[in-house]
């Protein structure tokens, strides 16, 4: 995005630098993400401020630009590979400063099913928005979920299938929680290339997300939805 | 002996325009098909001298939309049903998760079964056998003639080498679903599994369901 060959990220101010970092991100840029977090926070920028101003509000415009078909798939991986770079850095000192918690999720790539790059997306951007994420990788079958599920006090239900043959498996999952009475205890959001709103309807889904920007928003407004419920 | 010109294009063709091959003879039935079957179908057509089918593949660049296939194969099913006693839909799923079979039903033409041409090439029941096969990535002869243009560049592994690992880092073998021998094209599948570093296996599984779905349509 930017012809950035001369620039010196220390000699930056504040604002400029955020910028600049957006512009990196979008380049998948990951040494200079990585570098641009270690300045931010040498100045004294909370480690929260660094995640949603300088990363996540990046990752947001490499995600409009894709879904606007501007950025493709690979630009996109390179994005969020520099973003894991700063994430690496900002995890445990958010985890000692008490970054604001959204609320608590599992997730994973259903059973007969190793595709997790879209996942992977979803989970960064998950931890980027404030969302603490247990994230079981690929080939899950359904007693992963349920014994995570239940091991700690989870709000969100995350899977994830890219193929035809897979993604049924997600509504034996729901219908397993339905039969445990567990299902309305959590949000079920599902995504995968293949997959679209009426099969989540179908099977009993709370939420289809077409992309990691997506799955955000919606675990978002549930999470209000139950905030404001509980505070009713 | 089939007169049609055996001409069927170039794969590159097939990826971006499809086909549109009329049969030397008044055509009854139409085949709607992936651009990535019209050799394996004209195969079989001019073996089995079935004179009365026309063929009209739609690109084959369509799977990298899967979401534009239902629509794309509707459009032609409208467009010609008039013309023709009856039409064949030569997809299978194909990454549409069930909706272009819906639309098939709803508009009352039949379609190839499975979820995708690995599947039916091998036969359906065979290859859903295969629970050890999670981690296996297919080729056909089709993708292993196009894999650049396919998987390698859309998934800018030309430009980004190092995302190699996000991608095919949970592979661990190919497998060659081989529809004719063909020792080049073995090689050419040898040498992608050896890009993608992943083990190799050939197995021939000639046309398939494709050869029985068609023989039960002709």
């Amino acid at each position: 995005m930017a012809d950035d060959e001369d620039i010196i990220l220390s000699e930056l101010d504040d604002e400029e630098l955020t910028l600049q970092m957006h512009d990196d991100l979008y380049d998948g840029l990951k040494e200079e993400i990585e570098e641009g977090v270690n300045i931010l926070l040498g100045r004294g920028w909370q480690p929260y401020d660094v995640l949603t101003k300088a990363l996540v509000e990046g990752m947001r415009i490499v995600g409009i630009d894709f879904r606007d078909g501007i950025l493709f798939v690979p630009e996109v991986l390179l994005a969020a590979n520099a973003m894991k770079g700063g994430m690496a850095i900002l995890k445990p000192l958010l985890a000692e400063t008490g970054a604001p918690r959204m609320g608590k999720m599992v997730i994973g790539t259903v059973k007969g099913d190793i595709h997790d790059i879209g996942k992977n997306l979803v989970t960064m951007m998950m931890e980027g928005a404030g969302f603490e994420v247990k994230d079981l990788g690929i080939n899950n079958p359904v007693e992963n979920y349920l014994d995570t599920l239940q091991s700690e006090e989870y709000d969100i239900l995350g899977m994830s299938a890219l193929l035809t043959t897979t993604m049924p498996y997600m509504k034996v999952v729901i219908d397993t929680m339905v039969e445990k009475g567990m299902r309305d205890d959590y949000v079920v959001m599902v995504g995968g290339a293949p997959l679209n709103e009426e099969f989540a309807r179908a099977i009993g889904a709370d939420a289809y997300c077409r992309d990691a920007a997506v799955a955000v928003e919606t675990a978002k407004s549930f999470m209000a939805k139950k905030h404001n419920r509980l505070t009713a | 002996m089939d007169q049609r010109p055996a001409l069927v294009p170039a794969d590159e063709v097939l990826r971006e325009q499809g086909l549109d091959l009329a049969a030397p003879e008044p055509a009854r039935l139409l085949l709607i098909g992936c651009g990535a079957l019209a050799h394996e179908v004209v195969a079989l057509i001019a073996a089995n001298g079935w004179h009365h089918m026309d063929l009209k593949c739609l690109p084959a660049k369509l799977h990298l939309r899967p979401e534009l296939i239902t629509d794309a194969v509707a459009g032609l099913v409208d467009k010609h049903r008039q013309d023709y006693e009856r039409i064949f839909v030569l997809y299978a799923d194909c990454g549409t998760g069930g909706l272009l079979a819906a639309k098939c039903a709803e508009l009352g033409v039949e379609m190839l079964q499975g979820p995708h041409c690995y599947s039916f090439y091998e036969g359906n029941a065979a290859f859903a056998e295969h629970d050890d096969e999670v981690t296996a990535f297919y080729l056909t002869d089709f993708l292993a003639r196009q894999f650049d243009a396919f998987v390698w560049k859309p998934m800018g592994l030309d430009r980004h080498p190092e995302l190699l690992e996000m991608y095919f880092g949970n592979y661990t073998k190919l497998v060659y679903q081989a529809q004719v021998r063909d020792a080049q094209q073995e090689a050419r599948a040898a040498e992608i599994a050896a890009r993608l570093g992943l083990e190799y296996e050939y197995r021939f599984t000639g046309y398939g369901e494709l050869a029985t779905s068609l023989a039960r349509q002709a």
